[in-house]
């Protein structure tokens, strides 16, 4: 047998080219099916994990699978806002626990989430550096994100401008990072996190800048009445927070207006989650109220018939494959009948030219498979990101 | 001693029959055939070595009928006692020299591939002056260089047979005279019978006798 390995070996190297094509294909055909079902797996996982341990999510009304994915994911898809009274008012309830997300903005094209502390306590996260934002401006950042941008306590990290030729728009905030969270393999490692009001101030609604009293001298104000003074742009507006300017910090107009994006909602209990979600049933109503399992499982549902029709497709294509590698086979045979009959004239038998093609073929298959099962090794390794980009984001 | 009893041996298509009515061949001795082309000198190398079947008739080798033989005990037959040097060499281009010189070693049981067998693989090459191509891919060997491969794979395995189809066909008259005094030399050494077919009859005069296959007389060397 070892005669006929090596005798096969010098066969495929110097018909290299033609052996690695038909590696190639064989490779690609049984890599396909095998990359598709994990690539599902995976997909399965990171959808379905984070959905199942989220009891309810609150958000406006419209598309439930939006709200889903950009409240557990931090997807881009943007659902329309609901207000903190939101918040307030399932607080007020009793019947469960609101935690509010409000994830309009990106810093470094990471998802700047604006929640509270309950988020983490929920989620069961550990902090593995330093410590949760305390003060306004503070940022706790993913585990992801401290190694990609190689980020670490005391560093900083702006928020991105929404629109970069819009002078009038949102201006950058310097976020002062307090800690790191521990890698979660979800979709907070790419996540910076910080307090409802610091998000709130990224949009202006809260903002910062000098004492326009002690800059009357300077000719600050333009104009002054009992309740309103009108500064000019003298005043100098904060683009980063820290304690000398903390205290000039302050927000406008009443905080039960302000946006939220989604409040993840904890019953108490069944009864609790029943009696809630029949509250948000009314037409009238334009917020929804939905359980993320349910959602995924649909969206899960419809990728899993798009998986049966490609398994359909690609055993058509592997056939196709399978008969398309018999003919090369079979053609390469006809075309070694020279050789063959050389080989039998010296003396060799049938079964000795079986054992010879028998060889090559088996060390064809060996290399497709080893191909095979490096290629999924390296989508293994990628795979988590491939999901991200191709699921979620 | 081959014997060749009533042969009649045809390819069933153009009309070609072969037709040899008694032919004894002694052990050692050499015989050249000469004939035009087609007339049935390769295939009765063929059907000496087993290859081929005669329709009628007998093959004897030391009075055993060869081709009584079942396609398993001619291919032994053949690989442990005849040496074949092919017409067009039918060499493997995928393997270089050496490894065609030792491929009968590797497709057959009955040989084995030793060190003593490499050393010796490497002694003909150097006879046959091939030893600097050992590593060569065939299809960079030249015509005559093939020829010589050819020679030392049917004389690696010490044939008491070597069929010789056209072996100096394709050599100049330098190698062709180095080549037959090796091939004659090894047919000398291992006490070996050689039947070579040949177009060149300045080398008729070497060999005990010659065959005429143009109306299978048997014509004297002299």
């Amino acid at each position: 047998m070892i005669d006929s390995l090596y005798l096969a070996w010098r066969y495929i190297v110097f018909n290299r080219k033609k052996t690695i094509t038909l590696i190639t294909c064989i490779s690609l055909i049984t890599f396909l099916p095998f990359a598709l079902k994990a690539l599902l797996s995976e997909s399965e996982h990171q959808l379905m994990s984070r959905a199942a341990t989220t009891p309810l999510l609150v958000g406006a009304k419209g598309n439930s699978l939006d709200l889903v994915m950009n409240s557990l994911y931090f997807s881009k898809e943007e659902p329309d806002f609901i207000t903190m009274k939101s918040a307030d008012e399932i607080i007020d309830s009793g019947l469960a626990l609101p935690i509010p997300l409000y994830t309009r903005f990106q810093a470094r094209e990471y998802p700047i989430v604006g929640t509270s502390l309950d988020y983490f306590e929920f989620r069961h996260y550990k902090i593995e550096q330093g410590r949760a934002f305390a003060m306004l401006g503070e940022c706790l950042i993913g585990a992801d994100v401290a190694s990609k941008l190689n980020l670490s306590i005391g560093d900083s990290i702006l928020s991105s401008p929404e629109n970069l030729f819009d002078l009038a728009g949102i201006y950058p905030l310097k976020m002062v990072i307090t800690g790191v969270l521990e890698k979660t393999n979800s979709a907070d490692d790419k996540a910076v996190f910080v307090d409802l009001k610091t998000a709130w101030v990224i949009q202006g609604l809260g903002h910062g800048h000098q004492d326009v009293k002690k800059m009357e001298e300077a000719g600050a104000i333009v104009n002054q009445s009992k309740n309103l003074v009108t500064a000019s742009s003298k005043v100098k507006q904060y683009t980063e927070i820290n304690t000398d300017n903390l205290e000039s910090f302050h927000f406008h107009g009443d905080p039960s207006i302000y946006p939220l994006t989604a409040i993840i909602t904890i019953p108490q209990d069944d009864k609790s989650a029943t009696i809630l979600r029949g509250r948000y049933l009314s037409d009238q109503q334009d917020q929804q109220i939905v359980r993320p399992k349910e959602v995924i499982e649909d969206l899960l549902g419809n990728i899993f018939r798009i998986k049966d029709f490609i398994d359909g497709v690609v055993l058509v294509v592997a056939i196709a494959m399978i008969l398309a590698v018999m003919l090369v086979f079979s053609l390469s045979l006809r075309l070694r009948q020279k050789e063959i009959n050389t080989i039998f004239h010296l003396g060799c038998s049938r079964a000795t030219v079986v054992q010879l093609i028998a060889a090559e073929i088996l060390i064809i298959v060996l290399a497709s498979g080893i191909l095979c099962y490096l290629s999924l090794l390296v989508l293994q390794h990628y795979q988590e990101n491939i999901v991200h980009t191709l699921f979620i984001s | 001693m081959i014997n060749i009893d009533s042969l009649s041996f045809s390819y069933g298509r153009d009309g070609f029959q072969l037709s040899i009515p008694q032919l004894t061949i002694n052990e050692t001795e050499k015989i050249a055939i000469i004939g035009p082309s087609g007339s049935g000198k390769t295939s009765l190398l063929k059907l000496i070595s087993g290859i081929l079947l005669p329709q009628k008739g007998s093959i004897s080798i030391n009075n055993v009928i060869i081709n009584q033989f079942s396609d398993a005990e001619r291919r032994d037959y053949r690989i442990s006692n005849v040496g074949f040097i092919f017409q067009d060499f039918e060499l493997l281009e995928y393997l270089d020299t050496q490894d065609n010189i030792l491929h009968p070693y590797r497709i057959t049981r009955a040989l084995t591939l030793n060190p003593e067998v490499r050393t010796r693989a490497n002694n003909l090459a150097k006879e046959m002056g091939i030893q600097s191509k050992m590593k060569s891919l065939t299809n960079t060997l030249s015509q005559g260089e093939k020829q010589r491969t050819a020679i030392c794979r049917a004389m690696l395995p010490k044939p008491k047979l070597i069929l010789a189809d056209e072996a100096t066909g394709n050599l100049d008259p330098n190698n062709k005279t180095r080549i037959l005094d090796a091939l004659f030399r090894s047919t000398d050494k291992q006490k070996a019978t050689l039947i070579a077919v040949t177009h060149d009859h300045e080398l008729l005069g070497r060999f005990d006798r010659v065959i005429d296959f143009k109306d299978y007389c048997l014509l004297d060397a002299a």
